[in-house]
């Protein structure tokens, strides 16, 4: 991004804030470490925000419940919250602006026309496309109109939360209002999807970090995850770990086992398959995760979780059989039905082969006797 | 009665027995610890968690495992190009008319039982071989979603190859799904399998169950004759096709 001599940079705008220098350094290093950066990283981020004006953000909320935001401002450093979602809010956001009605849209409008190909736009929530998207309407235009005209300007789109990533709750089956993750409905753009419900706040900073630090999206994986936060496992990363490893689960919450702080894979916890950074990085400026405090990871980051339930069980309910069905359920029938039918088949063949197995009994007797 | 006169065929040739028993172990040992894998029995031990380690090895032995199955699949597929009549891919998938004609034959003859009729055949019959067509289907998606959930946790290129699977579901959570499901799949498979190898075993007497061991099955004298005047037929047709295609040229 172009240094702008009319717009101050964030340093200044950080200074005028009352931060330190001193403040600013220790940000710096710590979102560096966040997001996988060698040493002089720090100072690479540093150069950055010391250079570069405020990147223009707009920032949506369609079908979600604001966690994401909330995620946000409770980031562990004050910067982010104080300077990067101020200055954002400084654009659009419907949560926290002080603009109402048509001011509100004026303002996002100005943006929009201002920074062409600049600004980034972030979505919070799934968008309805049923009926014409009346599910979510803001300002009297549906949330599918508003993403296709913000998106169309956008130098890139990044997807807050499991909601814009994957659907969520809303999109769980049998899903009403056909909600639908933002990379189904954009084309054309580069979209960072940054899943959890809600996803880390220092996750979230540190993405919007290193699209001001490097001027473009970073490493995605195959799904279109920043590889530095979702490139792991919980599991993975999990302290726990070592109990999955020596076999020792927890087989109900209230056992000695979950009070000795056993692993929670027979509890449902969906640690082996969800990819984030909760075991890593923790919430709360680091103070926990869910599996710390004793429960098991619900797999909030990944598509279709609210489906694959239930939460608190190793199997998940198998599609299309009904609830309270699993795999090994069926399968067993399955296998019974088999041992049934095959116990049928050999009386069948008793009966129906009779001449043929006594004509091969008969010969072989004949043979036997030929020989004494 | 008359006894018979019964003719060895060399069916299973050795890779093809070897690649059987070599898949059979891998399958039951898969299906085992796999099994322990998605339902961790209880086993209440005092030692410290540092000192244990049999879910661990339970796991290694499934991924251990899953690399033979994987090779030893590579190798049956080619196998299937470079093997005897009996090993060749055309046993697996119907290429004409006579394929279906002989899997409507053992449907009314072994599935239900018609009166004292027997179907005799060399290598496959026609139905046995198409449900092994299935059977290779199933070991293609346990190796892409086994494969597909081991490859994050792995440096390795080869189960790297596999990392685009889970993208495909959007997650692990469907590819355990039908992992899991597939295993099924093969538990019921083998049942059937082996009763079906007693049931051949027990109405025709020719060796099938031993074949898998020694390679051999013996086929009636007459019923021999007949298959290779059919061969004989086959190969002269063919022969009359391409000279007509000539003269017409």
């Amino acid at each position: 991004m172009t240094p702008s001599s009319n717009r101050p940079t964030y340093y200044e705008e950080l200074r005028q804030k009352g931060y330190s220098r001193r403040d600013f350094m220790k940000f710096c290093t710590t979102f560096a470490a966040y997001m996988g950066l060698q040493a002089s990283g720090a100072a690479q981020v540093a150069e950055a925000l010391k250079s570069n004006s405020r990147v223009p953000v707009i920032w949506m909320h369609f079908q979600e419940c604001t966690c994401c935001s909330e995620s946000f401002i409770r980031s562990s450093h004050p910067i982010v919250a104080d300077v990067i979602l101020d200055k954002i809010s400084l654009d659009y956001t419907e949560t926290l602006m002080a603009a109402a009605g048509h001011q509100a849209e004026a303002a996002m409008h100005k943006t929009m026309e201002d920074f062409p190909g600049e600004y980034v736009l972030c979505v919070e929530g799934s968008v309805p496309v049923y009926e014409d998207g009346v599910y979510c309407c803001i300002g009297g235009r549906s949330a599918v109109d508003i993403l296709q005209e913000t998106a169309a300007g956008a130098k890139a789109i990044i997807g807050w939360g499991s909601c814009a990533c994957n659907g969520c709750v809303q999109a769980a089956k049998p899903n009403p209002t056909g909600a639908t993750p933002i990379h189904k409905l954009v084309k054309g753009k580069p979209i960072i999807k940054v899943p959890g419900c809600p996803p880390i706040g220092e996750v979230m900073a540190g993405v919007l970090v290193h699209l001001v630090t490097f001027g473009r999206i970073p490493e995605l994986d195959r799904i279109g995850r920043p590889k530095a936060f979702y490139s792991k496992r919980v599991h993975d990363t999990c302290y726990r770990r070592p109990f999955y490893d020596a076999g020792l689960f927890v087989e109900s919450f209230d056992d000695e086992n979950a009070k000795k702080g056993y692993c929670l894979y027979k509890v449902g916890c969906r640690g082996p398959m969800t990819y984030n950074a909760c075991g890593v990085t923790k919430w709360n400026n680091g103070t926990s995760f869910p599996i710390q405090s004793g429960h098991g990871c619900i797999g909030c980051s990944e598509e279709d979780f609210w489906d694959n339930g239930p939460f608190y069980r190793r199997l998940t309910n198998f599609p299309g059989f009904g609830i309270e069905s699993n795999a090994d359920k069926i399968g067993g029938v399955a296998a019974g039905v088999t041992a049934a039918g095959i116990a049928a088949h050999a009386i069948g063949t008793n009966l129906r082969k009779k001449k043929l197995i006594d004509g091969l009994i008969a010969e072989g007797i004949e043979s036997d006797q030929a020989l004494s | 009665m008359a006894t018979q006169n019964l003719r060895r065929v060399f069916v299973w040739q050795l890779p093809v027995r070897f690649y059987h028993w070599l898949n059979a172990l891998c399958i039951v040992v898969l299906c085992v610890t796999g099994y322990v894998i998605a339902r961790p029995p209880a086993f209440q031990q005092g030692a410290e968690a540092s000192y244990a380690y049999w879910f661990g090895i339970n796991r290694f032995l499934h991924f251990a495992a899953s690399y033979i199955f994987l090779f030893n699949f590579i190798f049956r597929l080619y196998w299937g190009f470079v093997g005897n009549r009996y090993a060749g891919w055309k046993n697996f998938i119907p290429t004409n008319r006579k394929f279906f004609q002989e899997m409507w034959e053992v449907i009314k003859i072994d599935i239900f039982l018609q009166k004292d009729k027997e179907h005799l055949s060399i290598g496959h019959n026609a139905l046995a071989g198409f449900i092994y067509f299935f059977v290779f289907l199933a070991f293609a998606v346990q190796c892409l979603t086994g494969f597909g959930l081991y490859a994050a946790m792995s440096d390795w290129w080869l189960p790297n190859l596999f990392i685009w699977v889970p993208g495909l579901f959007g997650g692990d959570f469907d590819l355990r799904q039908i992992h899991h499901a597939t295993m099924w799949f093969f538990i019921v498979f083998s049942i059937i399998h082996v009763y079906l190898v007693f049931y051949h075993d027990y109405v025709e007497g020719r060796g099938e169950t031993s074949s898998i061991i020694g390679g051999w099955k013996f086929i009636e004298e007459e019923a021999f004759v007949k298959e290779m005047e059919e061969e004989e037929k086959e190969k002269e047709e063919l022969k009359r096709k391409v000279m007509q295609e000539k003269q017409k040229a």
